[in-house]
């Protein structure tokens, strides 16, 4: 077969892989773009974070049918859920989206392998990449860049290996075909609290266990335990300094050892999710020959450009430093492009937005007030409560608050923090101010509609100074 | 922490304070320039010796003795001088400035890929942000000034990058980390005082210059005719420096216009001859003047000069010595340099540089020999001095230089 030559070779189709590809194309240059799956989109949108909203939305809507209408005065018989059909829902707006990512290519100019690649040596000043289905002969692609987007996949406890019907990942989580009896999630971070949560929605009892004594630990700390005491209001439990020692399968239930403390206790359940963090996927990509040496978390060490060690060879998203989220990896595929063609286009890391969308939603943008005092930093913190929201009030979603923290002297936000309805959407507002440097002041000189949830942003701004007008 | 007018130079008493760049109660950090004064002919900024809150004392415009204090620096942090936040909205234009401005993330971009620097253009956004308009603006603004340059304004959507349709990136690899590659400093106030002062002697003179050429044989015989002869009497040795001076005094009150200065409408001349001699120190060239050299023999010219060299390298050169002259002498020959055009010193009119002597074959009575020659160059302001006088002149020092005892008998 003879070699195909290319200006860019991407390896991987998600959010990092297929953003670096358009843009890349965009600009002018011959891409390639190599994928081991035969759907586009990578973990993001066929088993992370699209299936996952996609049943989350779904999820909700019973619950809110459920336990919610009759408090809006809509009587109903109490819904019955038609599970597969849910699942087959999901899987259509997953197949819509990377259909979307595969037009989007060919619209683009975009030359797209299915195979696992890896790097194979150079020949002359080109890099190749040998592109593999099964077994088979490997298909030789050159080109003079290669970039590196395979991301990262779920941990797996070697004690306890998956199985992907009792012992599962998030991946498996998404397509249960029955609502477990009883699930216990593993790890307090927010996959695990998402799915919980959609599972919780649809009937199942749900254990976290969690080995330090808060979840989210990252999380500003006053919006992880708002979160928690909402979540176990909605009849989620906690097991926090605890954790699992052995498991063991019998009759189709886990039985599972945990420990906090001295204590020891045995956990039945129907399905053991591990949510305990994701690991780059560096090792089979051929990196050593190119000399290229991932650190001991896996990653990539890379410069502004996302050059890594090897001329020609970059990389980005999961594989490479900073926090494992699709908006950042996207974003560092559109600035890998542009910086490569000369542009002046930098990533914003301390402006990434982390989201839980657990309802009610949590948001964050730039630093935690923990941060801030273990880094001395003089701030004012203003507080809004949604329950003085005329909006939400109407929503009848009045829990949760807005955190504006701002510097002391100059007003300038450091940092942003919502719990409550939509604070996905909500959080884009501080992103924007953070990214051109505004203040708490200049949020509350901004417009705010009437009634919305964004007043509640606007109050929260107000009270950095003391004078918020409706609290 | 107390700001004080320092003692800039050794004749130097007083100061105005030209221009504060900050404003009372601002946030200042460590090394910011704080203020501009201003001696007679030299102006300085003075930098925050340490980070605080500024309290100015005294108001621009004032004139001062030097040792003053003009204001202060309270490092006791910021906390309760600065405006809490709001006080007074927005309350970070006040103290923002003493950090980086914010930018929106296209104006970094911008000035980034444009080599601009948002922290000196004034914004016109709220709170004083540079908006892309802003960056849009100072950059017609500079092609304006700049006329060879094309003026038209790009559109604001236009990519800031021309894009290359193909793969551009990998003929012209683009380099990993520009670290190394280049070193960034901010310059020196002397070294801005000097880049300010060149740039405005090319922009508002009519500089030319012409060239002419002096056969040195006479004054190197006479120099190694008197060389131990002068070095015993005068404790000095016998430059060449000195032969130019007396040259440049005769060529001087020949043609008037040379030795003067433009004043508004007026022409001044300068009936005495301050001989600006450049010497070049470590911080860059400075001038000092030779006072009435018209009225100094060989060996005060030589003993001036040298007392000026010995001040350089001491750094103990004072304001006064450069000021006021009415001509200058540069000799770009101890660098080696065979032919140059020096830059004027505003207001003064003309400049002589000389250059490197070399043994050239030369025409003379009709035969070619080998003589010492050197290039000579006249940069002249030609608003006042007209080609002929600017011609006669040098042609006046050529004539000086290659029959010396004429001068020396008449001087």
């Amino acid at each position: 077969m003879p070699e195909e030559t290319f200006d860019l070779i991407v390896i991987g189709a998600g959010p990092g892989g297929y953003v670096a590809a358009i843009r890349a194309a965009q600009l002018g240059l011959k891409v390639a773009v190599a994928e081991r799956s035969e759907r586009l989109g990578g973990v993001c949108l066929n088993e992370g974070c699209i299936p996952s909203k996609a049943l989350l939305d779904s999820s909700e809507l019973f619950a809110l049918a459920r336990d919610r209408f009759a408090l809006h005065g809509i009587g109903i018989d109490p819904p019955k859920l038609d599970l597969a059909r849910m699942m087959a829902r999901k899987d259509d707006v997953v197949k819509k989206l990377t259909d979307g990512v595969a037009f989007l290519f060919k619209k683009n100019g975009i030359t797209r392998f299915q195979g696992s690649a890896r790097l194979g040596g150079k020949s002359g000043d080109d890099h190749r990449v040998e592109v593999r289905v099964g077994n088979g002969e490997p298909q030789i692609l050159t080109a003079k860049r290669v970039l590196l987007a395979t991301g990262s996949r779920a941990v797996e406890v070697p004690a306890c290996p998956f199985d992907g019907e009792t012992v599962v990942s998030a991946r498996d989580a998404l397509s249960f075909s029955s609502v477990p009896e009883h699930l216990l999630v593993v790890g307090g971070g927010y996959i695990g609290l998402e799915l919980g949560s959609v599972w919780l929605r649809l009937g199942s009892k749900v254990t976290v266990v969690e080995m330090l004594p808060k979840i989210l630990p990252n999380t500003d700390r006053q919006v992880a335990d708002a979160l928690m005491r909402s979540l176990k209001k909605q009849g989620m439990s906690f097991l926090l300094e605890t954790e699992v020692t052995s498991l063991e399968k019998r009759d189709g239930k886990a039985h599972v050892r945990i420990k906090s403390g001295d204590k020891g206790e045995e956990i039945v359940c129907d399905r053991v999710l591990f949510a305990v963090g994701r690991r780059p996927l560096s090792a089979d990509l051929g990196l050593e020959a190119a000399g290229i040496a991932p650190d001991g978390a896996g990653r990539i060490p890379v410069n502004d450009d996302f050059a890594t060690a090897a001329p020609g060879i970059y990389a980005i998203g999961d594989l490479v430093h900073g926090p494992m989220l699709a908006h950042k990896a996207m974003t560092e595929g559109e600035v890998f492009a542009e910086r490569l063609l000369g542009q002046a286009s930098v990533v914003d890391y301390e402006f990434v937005p982390g989201i839980i969308y657990t309802w009610p939603e949590a948001a964050s943008v730039g630093k935690s007030e923990e941060q801030l005092q273990a880094e001395n930093i003089p701030y004012a913190a203003g507080r809004f409560n949604f329950l003085a929201n005329g909006r939400a009030r109407c929503m009848d979603e009045t829990e949760g608050f807005v955190k504006v923290l701002a510097h002391k002297e100059t007003g300038r936000v450091l940092g942003v923090h919502i719990i409550g309805p939509r604070a996905s959407d909500m959080i884009a507002e501080a992103v924007t101010v953070m990214t051109y440097g505004g203040s708490a002041q200049d949020i509350a000189m901004t417009f705010h509609a009437h009634p919305t949830l964004s007043e509640a942003m606007k109050e929260a701004a107000l009270d950095v100074e003391k004078r918020a007008i409706h609290a | 922490m107390e700001i004080k007018i320092p003692a800039v130079g050794e004749s130097v008493f007083e100061a105005l304070v030209a221009k504060w760049l900050k404003n009372d109660g601002e946030l200042v950090r460590k090394d910011e320039p704080l203020c501009e004064i201003e001696t007679d002919k030299v102006t300085l900024e003075l930098n925050a010796e340490a980070a605080g809150v500024l309290s100015i004392s005294v108001q621009e415009g004032e004139t001062v003795k030097i040792g003053t204090v003009i204001g202060a620096i309270d490092e006791r942090g910021t906390a309760e001088a600065a405006p809490p936040p709001g006080a007074q909205p927005p309350a970070e234009v006040e103290a923002g400035q003493a950090q980086p401005p914010p930018l929106s993330p296209a104006v970094r971009k911008m000035a980034l890929e444009r080599g601009l620097h948002p922290e000196t253009i004034r914004g016109s956004g709220r709170g004083g942000r540079v908006t892309v308009d802003d960056l849009l603006n100072r950059e017609a603004e500079a092609r304006a000034e700049t006329p060879e340059k094309k003026l038209e304004k790009e559109p604001m959507g236009e990519p800031a990058v021309q894009q290359p349709s193909l793969f551009a990136a990998a003929t012209r690899p683009v380099p990993p980390q520009e670290e190394g590659r280049t070193t960034r400093k901010p310059m020196t106030p002397i070294r801005k005082r000097i880049a300010e002062r060149l740039l405005a002697a090319r922009q508002q003179t009519a500089m030319l210059t012409t060239f002419n050429e002096a056969d040195m044989s006479a004054v190197i015989a006479l120099r190694t005719r008197y060389k131990e002869h002068f070095q015993k009497r005068h404790g000095i040795g016998l430059g060449l420096m000195s032969f130019f001076v007396k040259a440049s005094v005769e060529a001087l009150k020949e043609f008037p216009p040379v030795n003067a200065r433009i004043d508004g409408d007026d022409i001044v001349y300068q009936n005495f001859y301050d001989i600006g001699i450049a010497v070049s120190g470590e911080k860059g060239l400075v001038v000092p003047v030779l006072r009435g050299a018209d009225r100094l023999h060989l060996a005060e010219i030589e003993k001036g000069i040298s007392a000026f060299v010995e001040k350089v390298k001491g750094n103990r050169l004072a304001i006064a010595d450069l000021e006021g002259g009415t001509f200058t002498i540069t000799n770009g020959g101890v660098f080696g340099s065979l032919l140059s055009t020096p830059i004027l010193n505003p207001p003064q009119s003309g400049v002589l540089g000389m250059h490197a002597i070399q043994d050239r074959p030369v025409a003379l009575g009709g035969e070619v020999v080998v003589r010492p020659m050197m290039y000579l160059a006249l940069s002249y302001d030609h608003r006042i001095i007209d080609g002929r006088e600017a011609v006669g002149f040098l042609k006046k020092i050529k004539e000086c230089i290659e029959a010396p005892e004429e001068m020396l008998l008449e001087g």
